[in-house]
């Protein structure tokens, strides 16, 4: 019964999933990790179900044939059968080892820190309450509340907060990582197709926790290049000023009125000082304590004083511009 | 002058007075909860005046350090704060339903609702029923008079309590933590929530933590030093072994938690920087702590869980239990290696695939243990005699659901599936998965299988098996839908949603939620409906189920010393094989003097000074956290000079009660089990069908 | 029968009882003590993973003060072979129902006070001196784990000082007697596990620290 009920749950949210357009999870995957992933899930449920079909089927089996009044054979005595007793540890025996190989397979190759093949579009994502902060630091642009990579080319992320912890997730690409403040950690995907699809902070952050989403597009190569043109020509510019005003708690649009952008939408920067990401991280090593009203986030937070070091954090294993090869669990 | 009186204290903090301020939906419940906190409060107090059980209450119950009566202390809070946790699950699966575009409540009212909802649940619900079962059942089954540490049982009675007293006081003054029942930094720390809510979480877990790990010591010590002669370990009921595991477990979880606490008390405090972002705090630190508690503490819950299931597959399949030796190791294979797999809480923070492959396949290894014992319940069931009871009824729930919940689990032990359902509701489909068929359908069938012997009648069959049904329906309908939401990327934790397409399912969850609200309600009914008619389902000789174990040899309600003579043990199942050997009551023409520890206030004073700590550190009221701390440290330093009270009771008065349950037993003609759920079933089995082999 | 089921130093069957009854007493707290010792190692790996994190400020070079260090290590060293000295004392010389207890008890106890007395006081003299230097527990990471960490053990010395004044004032009470044995069996143990967490502390806090 339970089990009918949780692939009847499972299928209805399948069939939900499908019809919702755009996709955004990673059964309707837009990339290579996450069709890895979803490989992987059916793989898993696969095996497991060699375990666990016999209590399905025999549960009901002992159940009516051994209940008292059946009067069935009994033997109250028996307490040990050594044929089943083989069953019973190598069924699962053999099933784990099953899956731990195909475990360690899985792990190793869809490793989040692991650079994928090509030359990759480089993204720094900062954590924000509550939206992200996306800085593409070769192209010289910054988006909030956006997200637009180009299909075919693999991305590289490295990402931190400037606030609590969070996680980040695109569901459709990638599997989730968490970003922490004065830390880094690192995201690789990749778009094989066009599509739109939407990324999360997963992390419990505040009130506006569910309104921390954005949407994610895929597109051609050449729309891309014209898109970040066009973001490139926009009148904002991400000075430490403007900075400071997005890390004002707060969705989208409040954001957006505190930087004077124009549109509801996804906030478009351009010129982000080159080491802007390495300085948020930097905030959190200058050897002195931080008072509330300079933290993004706190409820004394003040944008007027909050002001970032001059000097960004020394990052070993990073390229000049980041996003470079980097070591796990990396504190800067 | 007003802040060193008051602190952080002022009229603001009342709860109750929120919807008089501004009578919205989310004041409403807010100020109904603590109105029904309140109002609760008053009636009970009503009803021990007008019914004058004041005395009996301090007398028979507070002041008692019987491990039978602690045990039914711990239950009855469990049962308390589990109406309060279902009433909050329900009342964030309602939000929820209607949360497309942002729902009735404010977002930090819900914050609060599933952080109160997780900590209660985890340690205020879990932890004393798992206790207060332990605390009933292990002495009677290893032919115990009492624990090895009677009075300290009393107090980490009191430390939990403490803790839930704490709980129910964050709902009527000030508020609870949003931070969830993880707690995690730097979200908690004193920069991003400056208020009274994680402290709550701090001085409750603090307190009622020492509780637990003093809980667990006191069983370690009594399951090896006070088992009856003859009563080897290998001869100890399952549900002994369980218990015995978990002790251990508690004994070496329990610190890492008391120190994630306190570490966070201090930054909170005292402005150190252990999980702060400046100055070289690092919140990793406390995913590790917090972690490495929080995984054993899976199994802390569920091994005496599986040790109920052990007991009631033998007793109502009228068959020895299949695989004794298994289930012993694969328990100890259970607890071992629960110790090894903390890190798949954190797959996402960043470490090497070679680690979190590593606690993966640890992770894994556990399925082996448990897929076994699984199988060895099946087996013990096969080739029995097995009667469709409530405990059974709930096994079977058990068996079907938790072997999903086992599915999911294995997925989220893969590193690379984690990364995507991590923090959806996917993984809060799973812990429930595991933890109510698991733990709570245990601890339900438990109630119904050792009811009798603690009260001395039976619960309501028909009634009972309604509840379970309920129970088993009410899950799935609730909980299911969470696995396709978290599959569809529905992050846990969201007050609201934007998506058009979680509604559906998250308005099936909240009917199935009702669902089991109308479970728990038919629980209560039952205890209720029972307590009528209990005459009629009494069973006062103690042995309703044809027992296979030395609990079921003594009447019910056991006199407070257990056993009259402590009864000599030769093998596994020592009553059933007593039956069979021949008259178990046989008249006895010796008796002993029997000294038992006295009636201590030292537990109440431990509860009224602790909670007085906690709330006082909790509101910065220093002077009167120190007036506490001073008082609670007097009692125990003063205390020391009195000698260690006994009460030694006579040889006439152990040998009079002890005869005359005697000789009713040998009176009364015994029931088959085709008579057990009648009321002719007065607590005697007679031989049944042992001749078959 | 010879009943010694847990390690360390029995009362012996001389003792007749209060042998017997001190067997689940001492038990249960030596399981105490394991929990107890959890308890330290998660601070001492807290510690471990923050030994760095200095965030600027003056660290173990600039703050250990070894001379002091030494003093205190061998106070607690002393302490514990009087605390020894004590237990032997009780099983040997309160052996027979002797109406009033051998003095040597209680002046190894008091001994053992002094002792203890001293440690903390350096101690507590030490953190002082660290604090006015500035570097108070807020100062870094690493600031906050050594106060916490050896702040923890400060506090088990002062809980077994005071524990040793109230044993000091009962050790005369005939109606304790035999309680009074069993406590002082646990608090030695007590003892000379707070000596065994200092040593680690002083190897793993100030010898590594200074290396």
């Amino acid at each position: 019964m339970g089990l009918v009920l949780f692939f009847a749950f499972t299928a209805s949210s399948f069939a939900a999933d499908t019809l919702a357009q755009p996709s955004h999870t990673f059964l309707s995957p837009l990339g290579p990790i996450a069709e890895h992933q979803r490989d992987h899930f059916f793989r898993v449920i696969a095996w497991t179900s060699i375990a666990i079909l016999p209590v399905f089927l025999f549960t009901p089996i002992i159940l009516i044939r051994y209940r008292r009044s059946a009067r069935a054979t009994y033997r109250p005595h028996s307490a040990y059968n050594p044929k089943l007793e083989v069953f019973i540890w190598g069924v699962p025996i053999v099933i784990v080892i099953a899956l731990a190989a195909q475990l360690w397979t899985a792990t190793h190759r869809l490793d989040p820190y692991k650079p994928l093949p090509g030359d990759p579009v480089c993204v720094q994502a900062v954590g924000l309450d509550w939206k992200w902060l996306f800085i593409f630091p070769n192209e010289g642009i910054a988006t909030v509340g956006e997200l637009v990579v180009p299909v075919g080319r693999p991305v590289a992320m490295e990402l931190t907060t400037d606030t609590v912890m969070q996680s980040f997730r695109i569901s459709a690409l990638a599997g989730q990582i968490y970003a922490m403040p004065g830390m880094r950690t690192a995201l690789h995907f990749k778009a094989s197709e066009e599509g739109e699809t939407r990324g999360e902070n997963t992390q419990y952050n505040g009130d506006g926790f569910p309104e921390q989403r954005f949407p994610v597009r895929a597109v051609p190569k050449a729309d891309w290049l014209d898109w970040v043109q066009a973001v490139r020509e926009s009148d904002l510019s991400l000075t430490d000023a403007t900075y400071a005003r997005i890390g004002i708690r707060g969705d989208l649009s409040t954001t957006g009125k505190a930087i004077g952008s124009e549109t509801d939408g996804p906030i478009h920067l351009s010129a982000p000082s080159p080491d802007l990401f390495g300085r948020i991280m930097a905030r959190y090593h200058t050897g002195a304590a931080l008072d509330p009203s300079h933290q993004p986030g706190s409820d004394t937070y003040d944008p007027e004083r909050s002001q970032l070091p001059e000097e960004p954090m020394v990052m070993h294993g990073a390229g000049a511009a980041g996003c470079g090869p980097m070591e796990h669990a990396d504190h800067g | 002058m007003a802040d060193a009186l008051f602190g952080r204290l002022s009229v603001d903090s009342l709860a109750v007075l929120h919807v008089f301020e501004d009578a919205t939906i989310n004041n409403m419940v807010d100020s109904g909860a603590a109105g029904l906190v309140i109002v609760g409060s008053v009636a009970a107090i009503l009803v021990l005046k007008v019914f004058r059980l004041w005395t009996p209450l301090f007398r028979d119950w507070l002041f008692s350090v019987d491990h039978k009566r602690i045990g039914v202390m711990y239950m009855a809070l469990a049962l308390v704060m589990l109406a309060r946790g279902v009433i909050e699950g329900v009342v964030m699966r309602w939000n929820q339903s209607a949360a497309l575009g942002g729902g009735p409540l404010d977002p930090d009212h819900f914050g609060q609702l599933f952080s109160t909802h997780g900590t209660i649940m985890i340690f205020f619900v879990a932890m004393p029923f798992i206790f207060g079962l332990m605390n009933f059942v292990v002495p009677l089954q290893i032919g115990a008079r009492d624990m090895a540490f009677p009075v300290l049982n009393q107090i980490s009675l009191a430390l939990t309590a403490t803790g839930a007293a704490l709980l129910m006081i964050s709902l009527v003054v000030g508020e609870f933590t949003t931070g969830g029942w993880t707690a995690y930094p730097p979200y908690t720390g004193a920069v991003f929530s400056p208020g009274v809510g994680p402290d709550y979480w701090i001085w409750a877990i603090l307190l009622s933590g020492v509780g637990s790990t003093l809980t667990g010591l006191n069983f370690a010590v009594t399951i090896y030093k006070e088992r009856a002669p003859g009563m080897t370990l290998m001869r100890m009921p399952l549900f002994c072994w369980t218990a015995l595991v978990t002790s251990i477990l508690v004994v070496f979880a329990l610190p890492p938690l008391t120190a994630a606490a306190a570490l966070q008390a201090l930054d909170r405090y005292l402005d150190f920087h252990f999980f702060t972002n400046d100055l070289g705090g690092n919140m990793m630190v406390y995913a590790n702590l917090f972690w490495m508690f929080g995984h054993p503490e899976v199994y802390i819950l569920i091994l005496p869980a599986f040790g109920v299931y052990s007991e009631i597959s033998a007793t109502f399949a009228a068959k020895r239990l299949y695989g004794y030796e298994t289930l012993v190791g694969a328990t100890l294979c259970i607890a071992v290696i629960s110790f090894m797999v903390w890190v798949h809480h954190f797959f996402t923070m960043g470490q090497s695939a070679t680690i979190n492959a590593a606690f993966g396949i640890a992770t894994l290894l556990i399925a082996i243990p448990t897929g076994v014992k699984i199988y060895d319940w099946m087996a013990t069931l096969n080739l029995g005699r097995i009667r469709m009871t409530v405990p059974i009824v709930y096994m079977t729930g058990f068996f079907f659901l938790f072997v999903i919940g086992g599915l999911s689990g294995i997925m989220l032990a893969n590193p690379s599936i984690d990364f995507q359902v991590h923090n959806s509701l996917f993984l809060v489909g799973h812990f429930h998965n595991v933890i109510i068929p698991g733990v709570l359908f245990g601890i339900l069938a438990a109630i119904h299988y050792w009811f009798p012997k603690v009260f001395g009648f039976r619960l309501h069959e028909g009634l009972g098996k309604l509840a379970a049904v309920l129970w088993i329906v009410g899950f799935s309908v609730t909980f299911f839908p969470l696995y396709g939401l978290g599959l569809m990327g529905m992050p846990r934790r969201s007050a609201s949603f934007q998506d058009p397409s979680y509604e559906p399912l998250m308005q099936v969850a909240f009917y199935g939620s009702l669902i089991i609200l109308l479970a728990l309600t038919t629980v209560v009914l039952t205890i209720v409906v029972s307590i009528v008619y209990r005459r009629h389902l009494a069973t006062p000789l103690g042995d309703p189920w044809d027992g296979r174990t030395l609990e079921w040899w003594t009447s019910a309600p056991p006199p407070p010393w257990n056993f009259a003579v402590r009864p000599q043990v030769t093998g596994v199942d020592a009553f059933a094989a007593a039956k069979e050997r021949g008259d178990v009551y046989a008249p006895l023409d010796h008796y002993e003097p029997i000294t038992m520890p006295a009636k201590t206030s030292i537990g109440f004073v431990v509860l009224v000074t602790t909670t007085l700590l906690g709330f006082a550190m909790v509101w910065w009221l220093w002077w009167l956290a120190i007036v506490a701390l001073a008082l609670l440290v007097g009692a125990i330093v003063v205390g020391s000079f009195y000698p260690p009270t006994e009460i030694t009771i006579p040889a006439d008065d152990v040998a009079r009660e002890d005869r005359k349950w005697r000789e009713s037993a040998r009176q009364d003609r015994g029931v088959t089990r085709d008579e057990e759920i009648s009321a002719l079933n007065h607590g005697r089995a007679a031989p049944d069908m042992v001749a078959a082999e | 029968m010879t009943m010694q089921l847990y390690p360390g130093l029995n009362l012996g069957e001389a003792h007749g009882p209060d042998h017997a009854k001190s067997e689940t007493f001492v038990f249960g707290f030596w399981v105490f003590l394991m929990s107890d010792l959890v308890l330290f190692g998660m601070l001492f790996g807290t510690y471990v993973v923050m030994r760095d994190a200095t965030a600027g400020g003056p660290g173990p070079k600039e703050l250990f003060d070894l001379g002091s260090v030494a003093l205190q290590t061998a106070a607690l060293l002393l302490s514990s072979l009087t605390c020894g000295m004590a237990s032997l004392a009780l099983k040997y010389d309160h052996v027979s129902d002797a109406p009033v207890p051998p003095r040597s008890l209680g002046r190894w106890l008091a001994l053992t006070f002094f002792f203890g007395a001293v440690f903390l006081a350096l101690e507590i003299r030490d953190f002082v001196e660290m604090f006015a230097a500035g570097s108070p527990p807020m100062r870094s990471a690493w600031m906050s784990s050594f106060t916490a960490l050896v702040g923890l053990h400060g506090l088990h010395i002062t809980v077994g000082l005071i524990w040793i004044l109230v044993l000091i004032n009962q050790i005369g009470m005939q109606s304790l007697r035999g309680v009074i044995k069993q406590r002082l069996m646990v608090w030695a143990l007590y003892w000379h596990f707070l000596d065994i967490i200092w040593i680690g502390i002083f190897s793993v806090v100030f010898l590594g620290g200074l290396l």
